[in-house]
């Protein structure tokens, strides 16, 4: 296994706040690890820092690199543009644009300049494919995006982040809204795409967590308590804060 | 307290029960064995239905957690050694029975003599610690008790190695099939030994996370 992003030393503060204090960890390629904790644990704030969105929050300050094959990210002279066209977001609730199908999925490759109608089919179709939709969707393409259930717009999300052909795909919480078989679904998708990309996913669901991930990191008010494989998080944690969040004895 | 230790808090109870019932069983039969007390020993055969009662209230109880409430970690072991444990319980239970029916069955007592020199007494004494030990050790989350198992077990066998060359000598002076009987109660004390010795190592299991069968071990 080779390891695709490293954080070293990773302190985030929102003004006087400190969200995450010294995070070492490595992540997998190809391979999905879960984020773990309690609501305010610096979860989300850690999965935004793989692609700077934190960084149009106005008190945000962070220590610390995150290297993503090889580079710091957080050089000056990263374009963050470039940096995001790698670096794919599912977000909790389903968000596609008020447009057709065929233009969420083509949406960031149009911005990329793409003109090319053939290219763009391409493209369209395969991401469909890959995210599991397009057999549901492919005589509809000219159809609202918001005319689809509330499973099928989440795959519809996840298949415009995968046109851009990113490498990492960051996921917040992406089946919090979504009913048993679309997250069945969406599962099934993460476990398909991994075989691609690097997934690190937010999740509250501890089932998930177990289900779908290799890799486990529990966080507890800013800090990383655990972080090793998910099996030996789910059967055997070292940690007893671990133990606590994981069977629900926590607080 | 939420409804996953609750659940569980409730199926340690049972589990100790059943506990209770097998450790009570197994002192009856050690009276019906050495006193030649055949009502005790049919008593035994009747509560015998207690305890497959009770191994399929506890093989609920284990499948309702694991379906409804998806233990983890702790949890999780706790209900797989709960399930094992119940199982082994229960043989262990057979097996009291088993050995009180040769008493129930019998016309004539084992003889005094052959009882002494092949330590039947002392073997169930330290089978019955036995199982003083893995009550004490389930109850108060205790491993050390539970290794104490370990060594226990391996005298059982050597008392059962013994016995198979001792008892010869007697065939000439008692009835033989009684002296069978005898040594068949033996050698079904030490198998009722080793699944003592399971359990211990699933309360290990459950409390250390560690896997220790099959495994040679440290007493």
């Amino acid at each position: 296994m080779k390891t695709k992003i490293e954080a070293k030393n990773i302190d985030v503060f929102y003004g006087d706040f400190q969200a995450l204090r010294n995070i070492n960890m490595q992540f997998e390629e190809n391979a999905v690890t879960a984020l773990i904790g309690p609501s305010g644990c610096g979860k989300s704030t850690y999965l935004r820092l793989f692609n700077r969105m934190n960084d149009y929050i106005d008190s945000f300050k962070m220590n610390g690199e995150i290297v993503i094959d090889g580079k710091n990210i957080y050089e000056k002279d990263v374009l963050v543009d470039d940096l995001r066209k790698g670096i794919g977001m599912v977000f909790q609730k389903p968000n596609p644009f008020p447009k057709s199908i065929f233009e969420n999925v083509s949406y960031g490759l149009k911005i990329q300049g793409i003109k090319d109608k053939d290219f763009l089919n391409k493209r369209v179709k395969k991401a469909l494919e890959q995210s599991a939709l397009w057999d549901e969707v492919k005589n509809d393409l000219d159809k609202s995006a918001l005319a689809l259930s509330g499973g099928q717009q989440q795959r519809l999300c996840i298949a415009r982040t995968l046109a851009v052909e990113p490498k990492i795909l960051l996921m917040d919480e992406p089946t919090s809204a979504l009913d048993p078989i679309a997250t069945a679904k969406v599962e099934e998708l993460i476990h398909q795409l991994k075989e691609e990309y690097t997934i690190i996913i937010v999740t509250h669901n501890m089932q998930q967590a177990s289900r779908i991930s290799d890799f486990t990191a529990f966080f507890y008010m800013g800090d990383l308590i655990e972080y090793d494989k998910t099996d030996t998080i789910f059967t055997k944690p070292k940690n007893e804060r671990t133990q606590n969040y994981i069977t629900g004895r926590f607080g | 307290m939420n409804n996953l230790e609750k659940e569980i808090n409730s199926l340690k109870k049972e589990l100790l029960n059943m506990f209770f019932l097998v450790e009570s069983q197994w002192k009856k039969s050690t009276i019906a064995i050495l006193e030649f007390d055949q009502d005790i020993a049919e008593e035994i055969s009747s509560i015998e239905n207690r305890v497959n009662a009770l191994e399929l209230t506890i093989d609920k109880k284990c499948e309702n957690i694991l379906a409804l409430l998806s233990p983890v970690a702790i949890d999780l072991r706790f209900v797989l050694s709960t399930y094992k444990i119940n199982h082994e319980l229960e043989r262990v239970a057979d097996i009291a029975e088993s050995i009180a029916n040769y008493v129930a069955n019998n016309d004539e007592a084992y003889p005094k003599e052959v009882i002494e020199n092949l330590q039947v007494n002392d073997m169930l004494n330290e089978f019955n610690s036995m199982i003083d030990d893995i009550i004490e050790s389930f109850e108060e989350e205790d491993t050390k008790i539970a290794r104490k198992i370990f060594k226990k077990d391996k005298r059982l066998n050597e008392y059962n190695k013994k016995a198979g060359k001792s008892i010869i000598k007697f065939f000439d002076t008692y009835n033989r099939e009684n002296l069978m009987y005898l040594l068949s109660t033996i050698r079904k004390i030490e198998r009722a030994g080793d699944s003592l010795k399971n359990i211990g190592e699933e309360i290990i299991f459950h409390l250390e996370a560690k896997v220790i069968k099959h495994k040679e071990k440290k007493t």
